[in-house]
């Protein structure tokens, strides 16, 4: 009997760990009175919501400023080009590397690899600078471009693409297609499981990405989420937290509701993530 | 012939455009970051046009009592958040690694944390930490049986701690995930025969699981490092480095100097050093869990 509750009471104590931090943004969220939130702050009711007021979500989704939808609209825009942009590019130089005929496939791979041990906040100043001659500050072409070679996705290819069969190759270049075709009908068609392991590690970097933006971004009109909430948190100015809370809960959301679909996945993506590191 | 020709030039043109964006953005810059380094460079170009300058930065940099603060700084957070982190991840991959009922939905619910962007974090535990009534001065004013309240972030005591626990709490889910898949390639006869050899849960931890983890030990230790050494979204948004530069970091200091105060020359002296620190951690923590494998 000990023996199966035990971890039962582990798991409990965990998931309260995660998820009362989340009941409290909820519960904040939804209370209007600002003076209230302070009040309700250290007793139970910072937990469970007593207020069932869409106020804030409407300040935040109406504020003139920085209205939620278009921030929200920005992230969506960087996030889903960089994703394929990022798939197309990787997937088609990791074929080559892994099935082309091209000499130096090796060294170039084994150069591409070490890039990885690079810390991508030891280049900002220099892309920072870059992007300045080009004239790609406040553009959301410049928040792209940092994603679009990805290292890391280009292993990931290459390592599944290297256990395609030759046969398999060699059969379709007998039918006649050409090396380009093998790529999108036979590797690609192939590949959804590294697809999604690919396109769901580079989401989490992208999605979180804050140092970069903050540099290349001047106004809201191109400017991500996670931007846009750390403008809440200027000097000497008195934080609204039911907006803040509101705020945190619409970013969430999507995410956690995309998540419960394609947990499977998600959880598959990560755990393998790190067994060849 | 020509199809082995035009099989060539399909080849080129596929790896051409990861190589290009690869070499402008990682490679360019890279070289661009040591060379700005020995200069005076300005992120606007300024009438004076930029000047070699030497080694000028480097020893700045050596004589700034705030880049040392930002050094130990860092140095601490990572000591602080790397054992705890770990150890979390560990035992909630142990628990869930167990015959448990609704083991799905307790899987589910401790990934959240890593779902919610770091600003979102960052946000909630603001709530917690700086409003005077939070959740945690009310469970100090319990135990205390005071009026009295900590400022978790306005105390350079605290703050420091605040951010481990904040950024504990984001990413472990992260490491718990490949703990839980080590788990999982560990052989379940190992764990028979330690049974049949009469060992309690305690010595098969001990005998088959730590031993069994020594790979994803290794990387988890070296990643989770190297992400406690790049500290800078919490502490941009949260502390703006304070109280007092208790939470300035390396990053954190290459971004006031290099982008706030624009010295780009200064800032990129900061950036060299910091990538040698990461490669030398990773190269260091790598030798030596390799010699101890193999005493």
């Amino acid at each position: 009997m000990r023996r199966s509750s035990l971890p039962l009471v582990f798991a409990g104590i965990t998931a309260l760990g995660v998820m009362l931090p989340l009941m409290m943004m909820v519960t904040v969220s939804l209370n209007p009175d600002e003076q209230d939130i302070l009040i309700s702050m250290g007793s139970i009711k910072s937990f469970i919501p007593h207020e069932f007021s869409l106020k804030n979500y409407a300040d935040i989704w109406l504020d003139p400023q920085q209205p939620f939808a278009r921030t929200m609209m920005n992230t969506l825009i960087i996030t889903l080009s960089t994703l394929s942009l990022s798939i197309l590019f990787n997937s088609m130089a990791a074929f080559v590397l892994a099935q082309g005929t091209l000499g130096l496939r090796k060294p170039v791979l084994l150069l591409i690899v070490a890039t990885l041990a690079v810390p991508a906040e030891s280049l900002v100043l220099p892309q920072l600078m870059m992007a300045a001659w080009a004239g790609l500050i406040d553009t959301y072409t410049v928040q792209v471009l940092p994603g679009i070679a990805h290292a890391m996705s280009i292993f990931l290819f290459y390592q599944f693409f290297s256990r395609i069969p030759k046969d398999l190759i060699e059969a379709a270049r007998l039918d006649g297609f050409s090396f380009f075709q093998v790529w999108r009908y036979i590797a690609m068609p192939l590949s959804k499981p590294v697809i999604s392991a690919v396109a769901i590690l580079q989401f989490l970097e992208v999605w979180n990405a804050y140092l970069w933006p903050v540099m290349v971004t001047r106004g809201p009109e191109v400017r991500p989420l996670t931007v846009a909430m750390a403008s809440y948190f200027g000097t000497n100015q008195r934080i609204p937290w039911g907006d803040v809370m509101a705020f945190s809960v619409s970013m969430a959301v999507p995410v956690i509701i995309f998540f419960l679909i394609m947990q499977r996945q998600f959880i598959a993506s990560v755990m393998n993530s790190g067994v060849k590191g | 012939m020509s199809t082995k020709s035009r099989d060539k030039r399909q080849q080129m043109l596929m790896l051409a455009p990861a190589l290009i964006f690869l070499g402008l953005l990682i490679v360019v810059p890279f070289f661009m970051s040591i060379g700005l380094s020995f200069t005076d460079q300005r992120l606007v170009p300024r009438p004076i046009p930029t000047r070699f300058v030497g080694f000028t930065n480097y020893e700045r940099l050596f004589d700034d009592p705030l880049f040392w603060k930002a050094v130990g700084n860092t140095a601490l957070f990572a000591a602080l958040v790397v054992p705890f982190q770990l150890f979390i991840s560990l035992s909630v991959a142990l628990v869930l690694n167990t015959a448990l009922p609704f083991r799905g939905m307790f899987r589910a619910i401790s990934v959240f944390p890593l779902l919610l962007p770091m600003s979102v974090v960052v946000a909630i535990w603001a709530v917690i930490y700086r409003i005077p009534t939070g959740p945690l001065n009310a469970i100090y004013q319990f135990f205390a049986g005071s009026e009295a309240y900590i400022d978790f972030i306005g105390s350079s005591s605290t703050a420091m701690v605040s951010l481990v626990v904040l950024s504990a709490w984001a990413t472990f889910p992260y490491q718990m995930l490949i703990y839980l898949a080590g788990l999982q390639d560990i052989p379940g006869d190992q764990y028979e025969a330690a049974q049949l050899d009469g060992a309690n849960a305690w010595q098969r931890f001990l005998y088959v699981t730590w031993p069994g983890l020594r790979n994803v030990n290794i990387f988890l230790l070296i990643i989770t490092t190297i992400q406690a050494l790049k500290l800078f979204t919490q502490v941009s948004i949260m502390t703006k480095g304070g109280p007092n530069g208790a939470t300035t970091t390396i990053i954190y200091y290459l971004f006031q100097q290099g982008y706030t105060t624009q010295k780009v020359g200064y800032a990129s002296a900061v950036a060299v050093i910091f990538f040698l620190a990461v490669v030398s951690i990773a190269l260091l923590q790598r030798i030596i869990l390799k010699n101890e494998g193999e005493t």
